[in-house]
């Protein structure tokens, strides 16, 4: 059958875009394709891995398990939002940086986006419970320690709380 | 790209009945989160689809005019878990699918999706049979309710009509009021797992702590959908609860089980787990009731 389009309308890092799209395309197709955000990237493709993960309308969700059609109306954050006008990078990002959160770099984007999701709840996480919240990521490099460290230290100093690791 | 033939999306129940009809093959996408995965590993490649997850109306938990507690089926799982409704009169739900995947997998996975699908695992279905909930479908000739053990036909096979969505999940009241209950899900690991057995067990207690008036248990993974136990709780109802009563309860369960070998676990080991869970959930359900295992 021909190809099938729709234009989808939405918010992406705070500007309103607009694009044809095809019924067949997942949200990680789109972003990558159509407005080249390639912090959104293609892991296992089937909801496993957390590679792929954006914030809709402030909520995680892996967009490769997510039809691009679905993106109409909604508000999407990707890691490239999280820059500053001047290029700074956000405190999240920083302590990526410092804990040594980061080796290839390919799960980063998609646990930075879980990170920001948790941080915005503006609740203070057990160690327990944050474990939890960070478990639909998998890092081939790390071995997830740092990662957690950089998520935790971000979330106490949000509450301007000294951190014991 | 999915392979996909074609896509409707409907933005109404009225919609999604009329796709229906006007397109027997398709089938129904509600979060996809099961059917986007298995067109991309092609066991649904080529099809088409009627995307439902667009009807905002089948979102969100209410108590509907006989105080029955309504859950619409697009409801995601994280939504269902933080609903203050859901906290209150059946935390346990809340508590199960906490379980499902990871968090970007609640929040896009449904209560309709996970019913639907007729997945003996699925992390709902255990609490929805120890709930009696019942299964609310909308068709050509308006709405049809069933109780979920009624639903399940056989494993990945529900019913549902060709021209029916299911629109909720109704739990009555007489099902939820004063009533406690604890769900323990085996895995090999906490997260992104399917379950090895999955155990639900509510109570209620008299007035005085004293006696079980009422006690459901169902499983997941124990059969090819998730059934019930007459035999165990035969053995609770109207029983003070107890060590002993927790450890023939537990026993009572082997009657009514039915899992089998599979490359997650050997029936022999879901057996035993079984036991266990029954017992643990049993016991954890009569504290969460105010009781104690004397
Ligand atoms: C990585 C990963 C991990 C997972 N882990 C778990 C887990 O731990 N526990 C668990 O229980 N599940 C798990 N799942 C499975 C899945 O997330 C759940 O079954 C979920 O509830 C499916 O809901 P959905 O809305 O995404 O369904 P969909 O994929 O949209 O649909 C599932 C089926 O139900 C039908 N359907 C859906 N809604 C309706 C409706 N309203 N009316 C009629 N038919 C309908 C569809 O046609 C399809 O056959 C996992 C999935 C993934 C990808
Ligand atoms: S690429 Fe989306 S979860 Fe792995
Ligand atoms: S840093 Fe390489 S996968 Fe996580």
């Amino acid at each position: 059958m021909s190809a099938q389009y729709k234009l989808v309308h939405c918010t992406i890092n705070g500007k309103e875009v607009e694009k044809m799209v095809d019924v067949r395309a997942s949200l990680t197709d789109m972003l990558r394709n159509d407005y080249h955000l390639t912090s959104v990237k293609k892991g296992c493709e089937v909801g496993e891995c957390g590679a792929c993960n954006v914030l809709i309308n402030g909520e995680a969700f892996n967009s490769c398990i997510y039809l691009a059609v679905w993106a109409e109306g909604k508000d999407i954050r990707t890691l490239e939002g999280l820059l500053s006008p001047d290029g700074e990078l956000s405190d999240i990002q920083k302590a990526f940086v410092e804990e040594t959160a980061i080796q290839c770099g390919f799960c980063t984007p998609g646990f930075i986006m879980t990170a920001v999701e948790i941080l915005e709840t503006g609740k203070l996480y057990t160690d327990e419970e944050l474990r939890k919240l960070l478990s639909g990521h998998l890092c081939r490099c790390t071995g997830y320690e740092n990662i957690f460290r950089a998520v935790k230290k971000t979330m106490y100093r949000r509450h301007g709380k000294a951190i014991d690791f | 790209m999915y392979d996909m033939k074609a896509l409707y999306e409907a933005s109404s129940v009225e919609e999604a009945v009329a796709l229906r009809v006007a397109h027997p093959e398709a089938q129904i996408i509600a979060g996809g989160s099961d059917v986007l995965v298995q067109m991309r590993e092609g066991r649904r490649a080529g099809k088409e689809l009627i995307s439902i997850y667009g009807i905002d109306a089948l979102r969100g938990v209410s108590l509907d005019a006989e105080e029955a507690l309504r859950i619409g089926s697009l409801t995601s799982f994280s939504h269902i878990t933080r609903d203050p409704l859901i906290q209150k009169y059946c935390n346990v739900l809340g508590e199960a699918v906490d379980q499902v995947g990871s968090p970007q997998i609640r929040n896009i996975g449904t209560i309709g999706g996970n019913t639907c699908n007729g997945v003996t695992s699925a992390d709902s279905a255990s609490t929805l049979h120890a709930y009696e909930a019942i299964v609310e479908l909308t068709g050509q000739n308006g709405v049809r309710r069933l109780p979920i053990k009624d639903f399940y036909i056989k494993a990945g096979q529900v019913d549902i009509k060709p021209d029916e969505i299911q629109t909720a999940i109704l739990i009555p009241k007489a099902s939820w009021e004063n009533t406690f209950g604890h769900y323990i899900k085996y895995g090999l690991r906490n997260a992104m797992e399917i379950a090895t057995l999955g155990c639900s067990v509510n109570v209620r207690l008299s007035a005085d702590k004293r006696t079980i008036e009422r006690c459901r248990i169902a499983y997941g993974v124990a059969g090819p959908v998730p059934m019930r136990c007459p035999s165990a709780e035969a053995a609770a109802n109207g029983a003070a609860p107890s060590k002993a009563l927790a450890e023939r309860f537990a026993r009572a369960v082997i009657d009514d089980i039915n899992p089998r070998d599979s490359w997650r676990a050997s029936k022999a080991f879901r057996q035993h787990i079984a036991v266990e869970m029954a017992k643990r959930a049993l016991t954890r359900a009569v504290e969460l009731a105010g009781g104690e295992m004397a």
